[in-house]
């Protein structure tokens, strides 16, 4: 479809008016819709529609095709449907597609209804799995955050065609205000910038939870997001939080971790992406990933710096669930605090080897006890047994048990009758 | 039967307020009552009395073809020529039968089979032809759109397993010519469906037909020497031995293994109901469970599987169709039997052919309404699937959402006596949600539906108190049925418009007792 579009398109260019095609039209094609939109100067709007749901929802679908175009300012056309069972979000953004690839849309758009916006998502929040979603293929979303994944990536870059971008811009933008992703945090992959700076036009207005920068090598280019977001939502007088983080794929990225962590306050993660970085090293991704130890154990201790998250990358081989549950448990002890999946399948492997073990629970669990009757009896000193505990260690068993709160972890019970605290017990002094 | 005699027909509402015809293929007809609540009288039905003097004392009953032996059973018009499907779309022998039949010249034959597939699609050139005047049985692809546009001069009749070994035995159904195409038989008839060349396991679909037809016929390409055992057919109920080079293709009778859905919506909606099966109770020591071979199905079989070896629980029996997942739950000791309806896979079918603990059965052991029990009602729980069902529990899997001929009725309707039935359904499909005011063809009543499991949560039915207890407090999705249906039709955009079925009955639909719960319409597309 697409290289007919520029066929026609190049063709067009002189008398005929130009016409504009989006999505794809052959029998495996699901829950997606193929459009050809074809300018005309009269005879009002022509709606010829073809669809596998024709007997439910074909008057639905002419309607909203009505209105689609109303939206965008077309009031003479013919618009071919050949539609595969999909959904109201997606059959807007392919119309819109099409008209604004034949250049009828000017400025407008056509945004569906909107959902009620999500709570904000913190700064410091879970983020052990983040779902990547192709942003060329709607039929993932619906169902995405059943599967219970702590984010979703709407992604607009690698796994988008070049000739696809501004069909999945419009389409993650829809997705952001039409889909339930219930509790997961709503993340978008741009491209790489300057195209990703007209990425951020479309979809920061939508109120995305995070956004991911792929390929940052400098502080600059983190920046000059910031930036573009800030300028957006000042704009469109959003004060909701818009989080950043920036992916790593390079030799140089690596290098300057601590200078991209530092380039901007929205930061709350880091993480890497090994496909690039080992291709960049001239060296193969291994099981193991020693060739990416040092660059996974640079980014981590420059994120500690900063006080960010560290984000691990993806593990690519979908159906080895014990080779991910080793990596990840490897990972977490590194210090990374999440990484991303590529199907479903992954998510609770993952989760799993980012929990605590009951072992660090059970002493975490005690070290807030003890924390917490030193506190009650005004000591300043907590100790364990004999043991006196130090602050830093404290802070990160208070953390740890908040943390494994947050995955529905059991917190097992601080073991009575052991001696928590010193205690300032009257038969010892 | 003319045409003009189908369509001048009597309809009244039936006791589930669907509207149903009195009469259909020349017979009165009860409308459904209700669950169990018709209970017919009189004597079974019987074929005419025989006599062993007039059979071969050698026990030879070989004869060179099927067109020979239909003239030797007397083949003559307006005849009933049955069949079974265990060779599902392997199968050459219905299809041959009923072309030899043309070639003999007769005409208006009524095809009864326990099934059919899309390989008998021919049937249609012989309907076109007068040869075949109607078919009862199940229909889709190419011979549902045949009957679903009312092409076709008799009803439709659309039976369960069950409920076809009912109309046989009650005298509904009279067939004059069983054609038992069989994997492995001797000269005498004795025929299974374990061994040979084409071998599909079970014959469990063909032995009411070798018991009540007036004449039988095993058709067979593995011809061996008497005594052919197991004899799940009985040689003395066969008439006709013919040894054909082939009775169907071995790649289309069983599949190589059978397939776990790869999808994770659909993996989630087999997980819940495992976790479901496993937190409410009903996995425990000694119980049991059925569940078809689709790809929801196949996986709650593996996820539950887990289950039980992580719990140490055993079951006493599994009820098949019989797969790969079945079989190794037989060999690692999780079931102590398998008892099988139909074989689908190759190692579902070496199993029951070697492992005396996978048994063969039929569906007068497993669902028949005329027996004195079945084994449908001893099941714990039973996972199936549906094209449709509606907010009051009720299912649908006879028909597309839009009056369309879809499925045969399979054992679906007999599973529902189950102690807890649970339909396997994905929310939606495409933009079409499953969920729906109303059933657009209703093949099984709320009454008897306790559960439906979708990828967005699980609804029990409120008739079900017990079951709502037994997993309270658990983490399950557990939601009221209108919630779930809300959420869909929000998410497809609204509501689908009602779709105007026609006002021709082509087929109708037959409750397990044999009254008919509902009508299937003519279409316009």
């Amino acid at each position: 479809m697409t290289s007919k579009t520029i066929e026609v398109n190049m063709a067009g260019s002189a008398v005929v008016p130009k016409i504009g095609e989006a999505g794809r039209s052959a029998p495996d094609v699901r829950s997606d819709l193929y459009v050809r939109f074809e300018p005309r100067s009269t005879g009002g709007i022509e709606i010829h529609l073809q669809s596998r749901v024709a007997l439910y929802y074909g008057d639905a679908i002419r309607a909203q095709a009505h209105r689609v175009l109303t939206d965008l300012g077309v009031q003479h056309c013919a618009l071919h449907i050949d539609d595969y069972g999909a959904l109201p979000f997606v059959i807007a953004a392919r119309i819109e597609t099409a008209v604004r690839r034949a250049g009828s849309a000017g400025e407008r758009r056509s945004l569906p209804p909107a959902l009620p916006t999500p709570e904000p998502s913190a700064k410091d929040r879970l983020r052990r799995s983040r779902l990547y979603l192709p942003g060329a293929e709607p039929k993932y979303f619906i169902n995405a955050a059943l599967h219970a994944p702590d984010a979703i990536i709407l992604d607009l870059e690698d796994s988008v065609h070049h000739a696809e971008k501004d069909a999945a811009r419009i389409l993650v933008r829809n997705a952001l205000r039409a889909v339930d992703f219930g509790a997961c945090e709503r993340m978008v992959r741009i491209n790489q910038l300057p195209l990703g700076l007209a990425d951020l036009d479309e979809i920061v207005p939508e109120n995305p939870d995070l956004i991911l920068i792929p390929k940052v090598e400098t502080a600059a280019q983190v920046a000059e997001v910031d930036q573009r977001i800030r300028a957006i939502q000042q704009r469109t007088k959003a004060t909701r939080p818009i989080w950043i983080m920036p992916i790593l794929e390079s030799a140089l990225g690596i290098e300057n971790a601590y200078a991209i962590a530092t380039a901007a306050d929205s930061i709350c993660a880091l993480t890497i992406g090994l496909e690039d970085y080992t291709a960049d090293l001239g060296v193969a991704k291994t099981p193991t990933g020693a060739e990416s130890l040092f660059a996974r154990t640079r980014l981590i201790n420059a994120a500690k710096a900063v006080g960010v998250q560290a984000i691990d990358s993806v593990y690519g081989d979908v159906t080895d669930l014990d080779g991910l549950r080793a990596w990840g448990v490897n990972s977490r002890a590194l210090g990374f605090e999440g990484m991303g999946c590529i199907h479903p399948g992954q998510i609770r492997v993952i989760h799993e080897a980012f929990a605590p073990s009951q072992g660090e629970l059970e002493k975490a669990v005690r070290i807030v006890a003890a924390f917490d009757e030193a506190q009650s009896r005004g000591l300043g000193v907590v100790s364990l047994g004999a043991k006196m505990i130090d602050p830093p260690v404290v802070n990160r068993a208070v953390k740890l048990v908040e943390r494994a709160k947050q995955m529905g972890i059991p917190l097992p019970e601080p073991p009575s009758g052991q001696p928590t605290t010193r205690k300032a017990s009257p038969e010892g002094e | 039967m003319s045409n003009a005699a189908k369509t001048q027909v009597e309809l009244v509402r039936n006791a589930a307020g669907r509207v149903v015809p009195t009469y259909v293929n020349g017979r009165q007809q009860a409308p459904y009552k209700g669950v169990d609540q018709h209970r017919p009288a009189g004597h079974k039905a019987a074929p005419p009395v025989r006599s062993n003097i007039d059979y071969p004392k050698n026990g030879d009953k070989r004869v060179s073809d099927i067109e020979t032996a239909l003239r030797k059973c007397g083949i003559s018009d307006g005849m009933t020529i049955s069949s079974h499907h265990h060779l599902r779309n392997g199968d050459a022998v219905a299809l041959e039968a009923l072309q030899a039949a043309a070639r003999i010249g007769v005409k208006d034959l009524m095809w009864f089979p326990s099934a059919s597939f899309p390989c008998q699609a021919p049937v249609i050139d012989l309907m076109k032809a007068g040869v075949v005047h109607h078919i009862e049985g199940s229909m889709n692809g190419p011979l549902g759109d045949y009957c679903s546009r009312g092409n076709m001069r008799g009803y439709g009749v659309l039976r369960s397993h069950g409920g076809r070994w009912q109309a046989i035995q009650d005298g509904e159904v009279h067939i004059d010519i069983a054609v038992i195409a069989a994997p492995t038989a001797d000269m005498f008839g004795n025929a299974n469906g374990s061994h040979g060349k084409s071998a599909c396991g079970s014959l469990g679909f063909a032995l009411a037909d070798s018991i009540y037809a007036d004449k039988v016929i095993v058709v067979t390409d593995n011809l061996v020497p008497f005594p052919c055992v197991p004899w799940q057919i009985q040689g003395n109920n066969v008439d006709y031995v013919v040894e054909v080079p082939s009775i169907g293709d071995p790649s289309k009778i069983v599949s190589g293994t059978t397939q776990i859905t790869r999808s994770p919506d659909r993996l989630r909606i087999a997980e819940l109901i495992a976790k479901f099966v496993r937190d409410s109770g009903i996995m425990r020591d000694g119980f049991s469970f059925q569940a078809g071979s689709g790809g929801i199905t196949l996986a709650f079989v593996d996820y539950l599987a887990r289950m039980m070896k992580e719990a140490s629980v055993k079951a006493s029996f599994v009820r098949g169709g019989s797969t790969k997942y079945l079989v190794d739950m037989l060999n690692e000791g999780l079931t102590e039997y398998i008892l099988d309806g139909q074989t689908f896979d190759l190692d579902a079918v070496r199993s029951i052919a070697s492992n005396p603990r996978h048994v063969a059965t039929s569906p007068f052991t497993s669902y028949n309404f005329h027996g004195k029990g079945n084994f449908a009602s001893i099941v714990d729980v039973c996972v199936l699937g549906a094209t449709e069902v509606d907010v009051n529990f009720n299912g649908n899997v006879v028909t597309h959402s839009d009056g369309r001929l879809l499925h045969g009725i399979g054992g679906w309707q007999n599973c529902l006596y189950a102690g807890c039935t649970i339909l396997a359904v994905p929310s939606f499909r495409d933009r079409i949600p499953t969920i729906v005011d109303e059933v657009t063809t209703l093949t099984g009543p709320g009454e008897l539906i306790d559960v439906v499991a979708t990828e967005r949560g699980i609804a029990i039915n409120p008739r079900r108190q017990d079951l709502l207890d037994a997993v309270k407090g658990s983490d399950l999705p557990i939601r009221p049925i209108e919630e779930i249906k809300a959420e869909v039709d929000a998410i497809c955009g609204g509501k689908p418009q009602k779709v105007k079925l026609g006002d021709e009955p082509v087929a109708v639909v037959k409750w397990v007792d044999g009254t008919i719960i509902d009508t299937v319409w003519k279409t316009a597309f």
